[in-house]
């Protein structure tokens, strides 16, 4: 018998046929193998789907672990930072894992599926140190990325569609919590979380089911401003959230080559889910001591001046007469919600204060000509974009 | 009788790259081979029809960019293409392949194993990172760390310095990275034994050393710290076959006034009040010239070009010692057409990819047995390349040259010659191994050429054969390559350089050690130095 060779191409989604249903401009990328639009029609009017009505955008390439077993909590709390004993059943935790020296793995969402049943969703895959991690523990890992097909479902008037589908008890489900129902006798998992910092919900599915579940949503949200969108109106609203992305706010610690090119959670702004308190974490040592040495660097969101995204950008402490850049922009946007310039970015400490200035060298390119602008910028401390929306319970209709 | 400024003696890679640069500082250069050709182990050979064998080196990726610039290598014919892929044969009818596409080549890992295609990205990393640390090395003289001449103490303080700012962790692993064995350190990130097999053969390629034996972890990085175009572990092909290097070294070193003589073997190089005068050749010439550089090993050169009352007794005992042990045959052949490989699906990328016919770590370290055992491996690593898949030159259309790197191959058979019987048997091995995968591959063959250490020996005059000429072992690396005390290419007596691949960075056609060699020797004549410097990775 011949040996089939594995597949050499981009792998599709089960939603790709429904995707490229939609599809006018035929831009596509490559995400863990995966076929997935940068945009669908319109990056500009697909970002506006997540800020003024519903956006579906297919999440199925996300790397997803099943964990579990009787030791699924305590394996979890020595391999995150923070204490997942008070993410009870039906609930999700945003998370990030550290190596031995206190440097990000990665970040991801844990979904507390079921009692001492839980999935992990991160953009890196980790199975080798998941299993290191995993020693001594009776749990067990699964990688279940192409078995659950998931849709995050976004906007305003997300509630209201998936209300209109049938789903049922999602006027009481806060953010982060999660709920099990029945679809086309799948179980349908739908998570209110998201990458928008909006109203918005998650929707994990059986494969076999997610060309249905796609109808079916489609079906329901017509009047309610439904529409596929890509990865570039997503990554838009991502920004205005602050949150972070691996490869572009950090490196995975265990593919980083060159040294300090990593970021420990503390130079991440998670101080929020280093919990000292619990038993030994991974990277718990390396921690404790950078938080009594101080960190190197620190995350940091800013508003900048004036109206030219500072892509790229290095960052100044002062305007003129620097001696050197004291970090660099690690993501940047014109926020059409907030009418703000706005950029995340790494600076060494004690720079970075929230409320100090620093000063962003914005270079763009005018007719082939290019122009220089030194702009100033404010350190901000909370998200650019947190519509009340986002954690009303129960939800707003749109 | 002419006196020259300089004698390169040995027109290989090294030899021309060290003649070049010396002539184009503008000395008046001879370049001496004993063969009729040049190019020593980087030849491209006519030996049957129309084919051109690539007989000795096969493939390319250490050639230093900054030389192949300096030089201008592709003004003088010199062409280098990437090539992408290998796969391991199974005993079981399955196999192993490697993508250049980075998803393919995880989803081929994670059919054997999900962990080790996870493992993956941390192994590239941590291998890429000891890469780094080596590749900045390469076109620098190793500092002598006894010393405490000005330059000396500057390049220890620039490499302590880079081995600090590695950190704790990482420091610790670089110094377990330099002794431990391939096998190891593949045991700390993959579970999968075929993909450890696969992986573990550039440990061994070349050493007379197991895939178990300390040092091999570094032998690896031997094999990854190349590049082509930038891309770090990439191999390529030269067009026209590794001749094409030398000629093109060679044309370089000619244009700059340079003269080469082949059929002009050494004798001896000749030395008077402790300075060398010149060379005597076999045939009876002399030529004199006040710089004497080696491009042989430093076996050849001290132990049979010189008289032994010319060197020191305690260099001359250290020579003696100079690990250079025959390890590795070569069976080139000259094909039909293209042989087929069942177990590969059709159309697969993979059968244009380098081949290999190990699947475990056992059968590994059992080929070394073999070697132990003063006798070829029965069941051989080799490392099969078919570069007329990609270059036209090579062969006649639909026609193909196939280059077999085995190991192991003894320098001798039980302490004794290589008998013709033991060498068609060692050939034999080599092409039943690939005949197990390839049911037509045997009648596809119109001419073979095999080659033992001592063929290899005879011909291309490298002691043993041995394709680095010396191991690549800590004590044979760095500021003690060869000896310690001569790691910075002068030799013993005044005027005496060396400059093949028994001196730093060692071995593989990498041009380095000719181009330190010429740095050093313009230094010391007070001449403006030619030979470019570190790209450097950022």
């Amino acid at each position: 018998m011949k040996n089939q060779p594995v597949h050499q191409g981009r792998l599709k989604t089960p939603f790709y046929s429904r995707l490229s249903q939609l599809d006018t401009v035929n831009e596509w990328h490559e995400w863990k193998g995966y076929s997935s639009a940068n945009a669908l029609y319109c990056e500009d009017m697909e970002y506006f789907a997540i800020r003024n009505a519903t956006a579906v955008f297919d999440l199925t390439p996300m790397t997803k672990y099943r964990i579990a077993g009787p030791d699924a909590l305590d394996y979890l709390n020595r391999l995150v930072t923070r204490d997942m004993a008070k993410i009870r059943p039906g609930r999700v935790a945003y998370a990030v894992w550290c190596d031995d020296q206190g440097q990000v793995i990665d970040d991801g969402t844990i979904f507390h599926l079921r009692e001492g049943e839980y999935r992990l969703c991160s953009q890196e895959r980790h199975f080798a140190w998941l299993q290191a991690a995993a020693i001594g523990f009776d749990v067990t890992l699964t990688h279940e990325t192409e078995d659950v097909a998931a849709l995050a479902v976004q906007g305003p008037t997300s509630f209201s569609v998936l209300n209109t589908m049938g789903i049922e008890g999602l006027e009481e489900l806060k953010p982060f919590g999660l709920t099990h129902c029945e679809f086309e006798g799948s179980d349908l998992m739908v998570s209110r979380t998201g990458f928008t910092a909006d109203l918005g919900y998650e929707l994990w599915i059986d494969p076999d089911k997610a060309e249905a579940l796609w109808d079916a949503l489609f079906e329901a949200g017509k009047l309610f401003g439904i529409r596929a969108i890509g990865t570039d109106a997503l990554e838009l609203a991502r920004i205005e959230a602050g949150f972070l992305a691996a490869h572009m706010e950090f490196l995975p610690a265990d593919e980083t080559v060159r040294t300090g090119r990593s970021r420990s959670p503390l130079e991440l702004g998670l101080d929020w889910l280093v919990d000292f308190k619990k038993p030994n974490f991974n990277g718990r040592r390396a921690l404790a001591e950078e938080k009594r040495n101080g960190s190197t660097w620190r995350l940091v969101k800013l508003d900048i001046e004036g109206n030219k995204p500072a892509h790229h950008s290095y960052i100044f402490g002062k305007e003129k007469g620097n001696k050197g850049e004291i970090g660099f922009i690690t993501s940047a946007a014109w926020s059409p919600v907030c009418k703000q310039n706005i950029a995340l970015g790494t600076v060494r400490t004690p720079y970075g204060k929230p409320g100090s200035s620093v000063w962003v060298e914005i270079y763009y390119q005018r007719e082939m000509h290019w122009n220089r602008k030194m702009a100033q910028a404010t350190v901000v401390d909370k998200p650019f974009w947190f519509p009340p929306r986002r954690g009303a319970t129960p939800p707003g209709p749109y | 009788m002419k006196t020259y400024d300089a004698i390169v003696v040995g027109a290989g890679h090294n030899g021309l790259t060290n003649a070049a640069f010396l002539a184009k500082a503008g000395l008046d250069v001879v370049c001496v081979e004993k063969n009729d050709y040049i190019g020593g182990a980087a030849v491209s050979r006519n030996l049957y029809k129309d084919w051109w064998y690539s007989n000795c080196s096969y493939v390319c990726s250490l050639l230093r960019p900054e030389i192949y610039r300096a030089l201008e290598l592709h003004k003088h014919g010199l062409q280098v293409t990437p090539y992408g892929g290998s796969v391991t044969f199974m005993q079981n009818g399955d196999y192993f392949g490697s993508y250049h596409d980075e998803e393919v080549a995880y989803r081929e890992m994670a059919r054997f194993s999900r962990h080790d295609a996870d493992a993956y990205k941390t192994y590239s990393a941590d291998t890429m990172r000891q890469c780094r640390f080596i590749r900045d090395f390469l076109l620098s003289t190793a500092p002598d760390p006894t010393s405490f001449k000005p330059r000396d103490i500057k390049e220890l303080i620039r490499i302590g310095g880079k081995f600090l700012a590695m950190g704790e962790d990482r420091m610790y692993d670089t110094i377990r990275f330099w002794t431990m064995s391939v096998a190891e350190y593949l045991d700390e990130y993959f579970e999968t034994d075929v993909i450890k097999a696969a992986f573990s053969g550039s440990g061994i390629i070349g050493t007379a050393l197991g895939i178990h034996s300390p040092g091999t972890a570094y032998v690896l990085l031997h094999h990854y710290m190349g590049d082509v175009d930038g891309n770090v572990g990439s191999w390529g092909f030269a067009r026209g076959g590794m001749g094409a290097v030398s000629n093109s070294i060679a044309s370089a070193f000619q244009a700059a006034g340079g003269e080469l003589r082949t059929e002009a073997g050494v004798g001896q190089i000749t030395v008077k009040n402790g300075k060398v005068t010149g060379v005597a050749l076999q045939n009876g010439d002399e030529i004199s010239a006040p710089v004497v550089v080696s491009a042989m090993d430093v076996k050849r050169t001290f132990l049979t070009c010189m008289d032994k009352n010319d060197l020191p007794a305690s260099f001359h005992n250290r020579v003696e010692n100079f690990k250079i042990r025959g390890s590795s045959g070569k069976v080139n052949i000259a094909l039909d057409g293209l042989p087929t490989f069942p177990a590969l699906p059709e159309g697969s990328s993979l059968h244009h990819s380098d081949m290999h016919f190990i699947d475990s770590m056992e059968r590994m370290e059992r080929a070394y047995d073999d070697w132990k055992d003063g006798t070829w491996s029965k069941d051989p690593y080799i490392d099969m390349v078919i570069p007329t898949l990609s270059d036209p030159t090579m062969a006649p259309p639909g026609k193909h040259f196939m280059s077999c790197f085995v190991q192991y191959c003894p320098y001798q058979i039980d302490g004794r010659a290589w008998t013709s019987e033991e060498k068609d048997a060692f050939g034999n091995a080599v092409i039943d191994q690939i005949s197990n995968y390839s049911p037509d591959f045997r009648d596809l063959i119109l001419h073979a050429e095999i080659r033992t250490p001592q063929d290899i020996e005879a011909e291309i005059g490298i002691t043993e054969g041995n394709i680095f000429h010396g191991e690549l072992t800590m004590d044979q690396l760095l500021f003690n390559r060869p000896l310690p005390g001569y790691a910075q290419y002068r030799g013993p007596v005044g005027g005496l350089y060396m400059c093949g691949s028994s001196t730093h960075p060692g071995g593989g056609v990498m041009a380095a050690p000719g181009a330190n060699a010429a740095r050093e020797i313009l230094a010391d004549l007070k001449r403006p130095n030619t030979v470019p410097e570190n790209f450097g990775d950022d």
